[in-house]
């Protein structure tokens, strides 16, 4: 075990894949300069310009150059710097990389990652903050991943890498440079596979990237007054583990959905409506969705702060499922 | 890698022989002979979808895709059954494809604007303009990066040269000297409007200039004209060099896609089509220089025909595919 940060551990997990595979290469904007919080850092040195390719900012064009490599026999890792900047990439995503596939009756194979991050709570401002990956999840061919820790970024990444299908790998760049414990050549994460945070009988909290942190600390409130929630990070969004998220409903009864994207039209929206749709005879109370309110994210601190969702927002919509006031 | 270097010289081109130009005859009324089949088959509402159909401008997939290997890379849009024909895709499981039977080259799943047969490298026809471009250079990279000396090329019409995505992939595919061969071709008309209303830049090679880019224009209904330029790009392109842009004039015959009315433009006199057409030009150069004989391009059309009626006859037969196909291809699976 040694101690290392979210970003440090998806550079070591790309430098394992790169080793392993000389098929693999990373492209993007300045990414042979590590890019702007060192995700590719030194990448360049160990293995030439070549397999880290820098590329002008032109997210269709490099978007688009990644799914032709991928369905001609190579293992391309896109980073696009901002996940709001996939807009710009969409057509490429979503018409080719996400259907290849199945149009062409199985032919073709779109080994791709797309790495990108998402986020606020920086002061990045309306288009440097967004949590966009619940549009990503509607495409059927694509897979997204959306890692809450340093083991499980490093994990799943290795496996997005392996994965014969396009995976949209959602970081966040609230998370990139928290410690954690991890061994030297942490494990493969099965894509597609729920991990409990902490386990808790009294209710069930489901809480994607940075909000899993957040639930965690809305538990110890809860704790504190004798509540015991139990914890469940997906991990993956597509596929989703719905199985497991249902079974701790089954024996709780009660289910909040936390995700720090605008709530509505969110993926917690669609959590809550397979949960209640394969489970309603288990549920004590109605389902709580917290998320961030519909407006565009905010630069000025107190209003930013006052506008992403966090631990005091779950702990009141736990409180809400066990028929309780939602004051501290 | 980011220098922009010297353009890479053309190696002198090689003239189109006797076989060659049969080769070409053969491709020319192969395509000409479908499509005319499809347009029929469409107002019995026997293909489906949108169909965009390339009668009058065959002579660009033919001169281009006879001269590449199955592994040579095509991209090709929304007008693709004549680069599909071209590259060696069997016509009856193209025709299939359009009659959404199982036996399609996609299952049914795809159709006239989706044509893919990985096997005759067809790597895919996309039905959003100009959206091929940047796959054609990432398989360019791959030959790169591999170390192959396979080429990627690919088809766009003029209409995608006003998109973003166009002049995104020019920029990169020069700063990386990919060796990819864009092919355009360039009709006058992007969908329903002609060229002078999209933009001000009559020729596509003017608006790469800035690239510096090995760049062409020729007749695209001249196939031989169309040939030798794409041969010697070939031979830069397979030498690792490129990228190059061969922009040929074409026309369409048909209207943008079968029941357009074409209001927007005057039909074409049938004496002026007799010159212009790819098919009937060949057929008068072939005669002069002595490379086929009257029956050879006579057994061209008619072999054409057979074939036509055969992959009718096949498509006719295939059944539709299971609705269990619906979900099955959506993620691929383990390679096994």
């Amino acid at each position: 075990m040694s101690t290392t940060t979210y970003v440090r551990a998806i550079n070591a997990a790309l430098a394992a894949a790169m080793r392993a595979d000389e098929r693999v290469f990373v492209m993007g904007e300045d990414v042979a300069e590590g890019g702007p919080y060192t995700a590719t850092a030194g990448l360049a040195e160990e293995f030439g310009t070549e397999r880290v390719r820098n590329t002008p900012i032109s997210e269709a064009a490099i978007c688009g150059v990644a799914i032709g490599a991928a369905q001609s026999g190579l293992r391309p890792v896109l980073e696009i710097m901002f996940i709001d900047f996939i807009t710009l990439a969409l057509d490429q995503l979503v018409n080719q990389a996400a259907k290849a596939h199945s149009m062409s009756g199985g032919q073709l194979r779109v080994p791709l990652v797309v790495r990108t991050q998402g986020g606020a709570g920086q002061r990045g401002g309306a288009q440097h903050s967004q949590s966009l990956e619940s549009w990503l999840t509607h495409i059927p061919g694509l897979k997204v991943v959306m890692p809450a820790t340093a083991a499980d970024a490093a994990g799943l990444l290795a496996s997005a890498i392996a994965d014969p299908n396009p995976v949209v790998f959602v970081e966040n760049k609230a998370l990139y440079f928290k410690r954690e414990e991890l061994p030297e050549n942490p494990p493969a994460v099965a894509i597609g596979s729920a991990r409990t945070v902490r386990a808790g009988g009294d209710l069930t909290i489901v809480a994607t990237s940075a909000m899993v942190g957040e639930a965690l600390a809305a538990a110890e409130g809860l704790a504190a007054e004798g509540v015991e929630a139990e914890v469940i990070d997906p991990r993956t969004l597509v596929p989703l583990d719905l199985d497991a998220i249902v079974r701790s409903t089954e024996r709780t009864g009660r289910l909040v959905v936390a995700h720090e994207a605008v709530r509505f039209g969110g993926f917690g929206a669609e959590i809550a409506a397979e949960v209640a749709a394969v489970a309603f005879d288990s549920l004590d109370a109605p389902i709580e969705r917290v998320g961030a309110p519909f407006a565009p994210i905010p630069l000025s601190p107190g209003l930013e702060d006052a506008y992403l969702p966090g631990a005091q927002e779950i702990y009141s919509a736990a409180r809400a499922t066990l028929g309780l006031a939602a004051v501290r | 890698m980011s220098e922009p270097g010297p353009a890479p010289i053309l190696p002198s081109s090689a003239a189109l022989d006797a076989p060659a130009a049969l080769a070409l005859l053969r491709t020319m009324w192969r395509i000409r002979v479908f499509e005319e089949r499809v347009g029929v088959l469409k107002r019995a509402d026997e293909v489906y979808g949108l169909i965009h159909l390339s009668i009058g401008g065959e002579g660009v997939a033919a001169a281009v895709c006879t001269q590449l290997r199955d592994d040579d890379l095509v991209y090709s849009g929304h007008r693709a059954h004549g680069h599909a024909i071209a590259k060696g895709a069997p016509p009856d499981r193209i025709l299939a494809e359009l009659m959404g039977r199982s036996d399609g080259l996609c299952h049914g799943l795809g159709g006239s604007m989706h044509l893919v047969d990985v096997e005759h490298g067809l790597m895919g026809a996309t039905g959003v303009v100009g959206g091929n471009i940047p796959l054609a250079l990432g398989s360019a990279l791959a030959a790169r990066l591999s170390g192959g000396e396979e080429v990627a090329v690919v088809f766009f019409g003029d209409g995608a040269v006003q998109a973003g995505h166009f002049n995104e992939s020019i920029n990169l595919a020069a700063l990386w000297r990919l060796p990819v061969i864009l092919v355009c071709e360039n009709n006058g008309f992007a969908e329903f409007t002609p060229r002078s209303a999209h933009t001000i830049v009559e020729r596509v090679c003017d608006v790469v200039a800035p690239y510096g880019l090995e760049r062409e224009t020729v007749d695209g209904n001249d196939v031989e004209a169309v040939w030798e330029a794409f041969g010697r790009f070939l031979g830069v392109a397979r030498g690792g060099e490129g990228p190059l842009l061969l922009e040929c004039l074409t026309y369409r015959l048909r209207g943008h896609y079968e029941g357009d009315p074409t209001q927007y433009r005057e039909a074409l006199a049938a004496e002026e089509w007799q010159q212009r057409d790819p098919i009937m030009r060949l057929a008068r150069r072939g005669a002069a220089a002595g490379w086929f004989a009257a029956e050879e391009v006579e057994a061209a059309e008619r072999e054409a025909r057979e074939a036509v009626e055969a992959a009718v006859g096949f498509a006719r037969q295939s059944p539709y595919p299971g609705v269990e196909l619906i979900e099955e291809l959506v993620y691929a699976g383990a390679q096994a």
